[in-house]
């Protein structure tokens, strides 16, 4: 078998294998068809994708908050400390909601810290804007003296436990320590000059019984009183590790720190645009890429239907590398594909028009053709290189964060660097194995 | 030196058309293009979106269809006046029954408010769309896209120099990618003033993709006259710039024409969301496919003719 069979074969393997991962889900044709899921795991490294496209909130409807954090009474070393505590009881108060794949994500500029949530497909935005928008709210809870604990040995019920009077307030910070004895990760916390009173008092009367810590309602943990602790500085031991340790002293933080949060951006899309968005971009770009291929048809003829071909390639490699990667798609997405389609073309159009030149100038056509691709070479490189340029400026790929992180605007860049780097492939590998397939005589 | 069955490589008569002789012609078509949209520019400016100054967007969709759609209009603008603490500045009409109400930041609360104001009187509105914006992002957005723009035309231009070894080519390529820049910017300016069209986040990301289009545009037409300086290298500058020219243009015009299929698809059977984003996409081609020979090229030969009177 000579090299561009080969190349044929690798070509038709990668089609084929884009038709596969491209299949939607439930299709139905004679029986049912759809894509299969991906699950591969080898070792440490986990590759599973239920190759569904990933709408973004644009296309399937619902909320994108922009939240700012007044930061003005945390001390500046407890600033990382508390935004990250902020963002755990929002992501916690976001999954008692029951949102499906909501978007958590905090960003720091200049002095201003803000966490960045989307939560896609909710309908009541307002009943949940109004459970994210509170203050985290942190107390400790005792046992009514009459319980004896050590006589119930069961689990003891949430509502047993009566509030302290002792609240998050009090509290100055919790942080991941290590035990001097076992070297065990533990919990540090310190109190504020009147929690370690409060607490002093607390703990004299339940030694030997447990003392809930509530987050919002909600237990975080109930540490068993071994001594009275009278310096403000208490240890809560366990069986930690490392990582639980700083789950916990998060939590606590996010009562110790408060921080109040306030909305700086909202945006709501109802379902029913994004759904007629999706339809009306698709319908469009399937009507320009017909478009597109019945003009280089008539242009370009026989060399034009190779074209067409590799463009509907095109169009299969990019979807699937969509599904894969996964991309969220955004209406500008959408736009970025179409626009790079048309992009694409270019590459084809370049060598075809060289190849028009060099038999022109006399050549015959089979090395017209090898010129054609060989000599347009350097134009497509250097043309695609300043796009690619742009759409990394736009992408920002290292988050910097003085440069554009708008989702939007990613998204667009995003599919626009995949759109050229497959075009590069198709326009110039599958172009030109398609041409001398079926120039061969 | 060549025999018959020899490319005709050599010959540098075979283009037929004479794009050195209307240089002053190519000038002035961009100067009657931009100088409108400059002067609408300086004194107009931009119509900023919500997404620039802050304020807050709502699109309801009204399931009413008897009433006219302007008698709708002001019957809306006049209940919502009973509203405390909202500042309407804008009400526009879409297609299928649909409004957009533009004002003063709110929140979701206020928004709420409105809502059941507008289905008490109308029965069924559906919300389509709801966004507030801080005023606070907006700025920082100005700042950062701006910052986009200078480093990408850095970078580009940096490598069109690095790559043609020769900073003229750079800096004539970025040139040209101003001049389709200030095509786009004053052709929304207009639009801004007379018909109210918005620039936003879209916007500026087309802006920003057309640029990357002018120069993907022109570096081809430099990359054919390198080609042709390094097989003719005795040969004019004019009469170089010219073969390359003749060269290029159909593959300029087919390409362009490829993505303006696209794009106009786009415009035509796209969403209304994003209807002035492909416009301004659909500019910056057509600007940039006219950039290349006729902007950046005539640069490069005013360029040479500078520096050929010096020599002198």
């Amino acid at each position: 078998m000579n090299k561009n069979n080969k190349r044929l074969l690798i070509i038709l393997f990668i089609t084929v294998l884009a038709v596969i991962i491209d299949l939607p889900k439930n299709f139905i044709f004679n029986q049912k068809i759809s894509s299969p899921e991906i699950n591969i795991s080898l070792g440490n490294f986990k590759f599973k994708r239920d190759l569904k496209i990933k709408k973004g909130l644009d296309l399937q409807g619902g909320t994108h908050l922009v939240l700012q954090a007044d930061m003005k009474d945390v001390e500046e070393k407890d600033k990382n400390d508390a935004l990250f505590a902020v963002r755990e009881v929002i992501a916690k108060r976001i999954d008692l909601y029951g949102v499906s794949e909501p978007v958590i994500q905090t960003s720091k500029i200049g002095d201003t810290s803000r966490i960045i949530v989307e939560l896609p497909g909710i309908s009541n935005v307002q009943e949940a804007i109004e459970l994210i928008g509170k203050t985290a709210q942190l107390d400790f809870r005792e046992l009514p003296p009459e319980l004896d604990q050590d006589a119930t040995d069961s689990a003891i019920p949430i509502f047993a436990f009566n509030e302290t009077g002792l609240t998050g307030k009090d509290l100055k910070r919790a942080t991941v320590q290590f035990s001097e004895q076992t070297g065990e990760p533990v919990v540090g916390l310190s109190f504020t000059s009147e929690g370690s009173k409060k607490f002093a008092e607390i703990t004299e009367r339940n030694v030997g019984k447990q003392v809930a810590i509530f987050l919002d309602g909600m237990p975080v943990t109930a540490p068993r009183v071994n001594e009275a602790i009278t310096s403000g500085d208490a240890v809560i031991s366990g069986q930690f590790t490392p990582k639980s340790a700083k789950n916990l002293a998060i939590q606590l933080n996010a009562g110790a720190l408060p921080v109040p949060i306030k909305i700086v951006e909202q945006k709501n899309i109802g379902a029913t645009l994004g759904e007629e968005s999706v339809q009306k971009s698709l319908r469009a770009g399937l009507i320009g890429l017909s478009l597109v291929i019945i003009f280089m048809i008539a242009y370009y003829g026989k060399l034009g239907v190779l074209a067409g071909i590799a463009l509907v390639i095109y169009g299969l490699i990019t979807l699937a590398i969509y599904k894969l990667i996964p991309v969220t798609l955004t209406l500008p997405g959408i736009a970025g594909f179409i626009l790079s389609i048309g992009m694409a073309v270019d590459a084809n159009i370049l060598i075809f028009e060289r190849i028009k030149e060099e038999l022109r100038e006399g050549r015959p056509l089979k090395q017209a053709m090898e010129l054609g691709f060989g000599r347009a070479w350097d134009s497509i490189k250097d043309a695609n290189i300043c796009t690619i340029i742009t759409a990394l400026v736009l992408l920002n790929p290292f988050n910097f964060p003085w440069l554009v992180t708008w989702g939007m605007i990613r998204g667009f860049a995003l599919t626009l660097l995949i759109g050229v780097l497959v075009g590069l492939f198709t326009g110039i590998v599958v172009t030109r194995t398609l041409v001398r397939a079926f120039y061969k005589n | 030196m060549r025999g018959p069955a020899q490319p005709d490589r050599g010959n540098l008569f075979y283009q037929k058309m004479n794009f050195t002789k209307y240089l002053n012609l190519y000038f002035i078509i961009s100067a009657l293009v931009i100088l409108p949209g400059l002067y609408s520019l300086f004194r107009f400016g931009l119509k900023p979106a919500i997404d620039f100054t802050g304020g807050s967007i709502i699109e309801v969709r009204i399931k009413n269809n008897e009433s006219a759609a302007e008698k709708n209009k002001e019957k809306i603008n006049n209940f919502l006046s009973d509203i405390d603490e909202i500042e309407l500045d804008s009400i526009q009409v879409g297609r299928e029954n649909n409004f957009t109400l533009k004002l003063k930041p709110i929140d979701e609360a206020k928004k709420e408010e409105i809502l059941n104001k507008l289905n008490k009187e109308y029965v069924e509105v559906e919300e389509l769309r709801f966004e507030t914006v801080g005023p606070v992002l907006g700025r920082e957005l100005i700042r950062k896209t701006l910052l986009a723009v200078v480093l990408a035309a850095g970078f580009i231009l940096a490598y069109v120099a690095y790559q043609f070894k020769d900073k003229k080519y750079g800096i004539c390529a970025v040139l040209a990618m101003f001049h389709d820049s200030l095509v786009i910017l004053g052709i929304f300016s207009l639009l801004g003033h007379f018909w109210g069209v918005e620039v936003d986040t879209l916007f500026v990301t087309a802006l920003l993709t057309s640029l990357s289009f002018s120069v993907h545009d022109t570096v081809v037409v430099y990359d054919r006259i390198r080609e042709t300086i390094k097989n003719h290298p005795k040969a004019d500058f004019e009469t170089v710039v010219n073969k390359a020219l003749s060269e290029t243009m159909s593959r300029s015009v087919n390409n362009s024409l490829t993505i303006i299929f696209m794009l106009t698809c786009l415009y035509l059977l796209g969403g209304q969301s994003i209807k002035w984003f492909v416009f301004a996409l659909l500019i910056g081609t057509i600007s940039g496919t006219y950039s290349s020979p006729f902007v950046a090229t005539p640069l490069l030969v005013v360029w040479e003719r500078i520096k050929r009177r010096k020599l002198k």
